[in-house]
């Protein structure tokens, strides 16, 4: 199976945006990505236990890179950690990629059927192109 | 004792001062953050008074448990991560119904504010009340004080820890994103958690 990811953001909104721009990347391919995104009413916030909730469904046993926003995502995700079982938090990776280019790099390696340590890789690698081109 | 019904007694004393403070602690965060500081917690501390009275009392650590991931889950801002992360250890640490066990878990859970949050004390967050509240626990209950006298000097460590974040150029959070503007004004997260401090000092009064 591969890597599942987690899309852990304030907005909702932006967290489907940005999973719909990362399977426009994988036409006809299967691949787990599962969002943790606003508070409990809807608005902008984040929730642990959401995520730990979404870790656990996008989990197949070979290990889950999650990638967030900023600020109380990070929290968030990290206190998400403390609520998983020790099994299920050995194999998950947080992510300190950019949201969007880290979850495009990721979703693109995962779905070819890269293991965690690769596609967490690729997801930090994910600003380089735009760097690349930009600094020329 | 520090049992269950005393520990759901603190949860709700701090839940009722949230909210009688709702509009200050907003106002506080209004200065130096995005205003939502107050509204948040008191959703978070309500869900969580009405979470505790859905369960049987039970476990005191129970009691801190359901309170930990009320707040993760009805709080939204950092502030539910961190709320969340000091109850969840200090519930872990929990390992008696006295004084020295409730001063461990709360140690438990300062410590646990500090890795979550990445910060120390003097970057203007709420450990510059919380740390010296402990502190102050700690040392009382080693003279022999009785556990009311030990908990009245932490709210008046985490009082004068809190006005002391006044002039503090914050380092974490949303605060620190405003550099020197930030100084001038106390930090909400002192301000909230300080309410935390003389919530024990007036709910465990007597119950030594």
């Amino acid at each position: 199976m591969p890597v599942g990811l987690v899309v852990v953001s304030h907005s909702r909104a932006l967290a489907d945006a940005a999973v719909e721009l990362a399977r426009g990347m994988l036409p006809g391919r299967e691949q787990s990505i599962e969002v943790a995104a606003g508070d409990v009413d809807g608005g902008l916030g984040t929730d642990a236990t959401a995520i730990a909730d979404a870790v656990t469904a996008a989990d197949s046993g070979d290990g889950v890179v999650v990638l967030m926003d900023l600020g109380s995502a990070v929290l968030s995700a990290e206190t998400a950690l403390e609520l998983l079982d020790d099994d299920v938090r050995e194999r998950v990776v947080l992510s300190p990629a950019p949201l969007v280019e880290g979850l495009v790099g990721a979703a693109v390696t995962a779905a070819a059927g890269a293991d965690r340590d690769r596609v967490a890789a690729e997801a930090l690698r994910g600003l380089a192109p735009k760097q690349a081109h930009l600094s020329g | 004792m520090v049992d269950a019904e005393a520990l759901t007694a603190w949860v709700r004393e701090f839940a009722r001062l949230v909210h009688e403070r709702r509009d200050e602690l907003t106002r506080l965060d209004s200065a130096i953050g995005d205003a939502d500081h107050g509204a948040n917690l008191d959703r978070g501390m309500t869900a969580a008074v009405a979470a505790l009275e859905a369960q049987s009392a039970g476990e005191p650590a129970a009691v801190l448990k359901t309170t930990a991931t009320t707040l993760i889950k009805t709080v939204g801002g950092a502030s539910g991560p961190l709320y969340g992360t000091f109850f969840l250890r200090a519930a872990g640490a929990l390992d008696g119904p006295d004084g020295a066990a409730l001063a461990k878990a709360v140690r438990a859970g300062y410590d646990g504010v500090v890795a979550r949050g990445k910060a120390e004390r003097g970057d203007k967050t709420m450990l510059d009340a919380l740390g010296p509240a402990c502190d102050a626990l700690d040392e009382a209950l080693t003279a022999g004080k009785p556990l009311e006298e030990a908990l009245g000097a932490a709210a008046q460590a985490a009082a004068a820890g809190r006005d002391a974040t006044a002039p503090l150029v914050a380092r974490k959070g949303r605060a620190s994103y405003l550099g020197e503007r930030s100084a001038g004004h106390v930090d909400p997260g002192a301000a909230s958690v300080t309410l935390l401090v003389e919530a024990a000092a007036t709910a465990l009064a007597g119950r030594g």
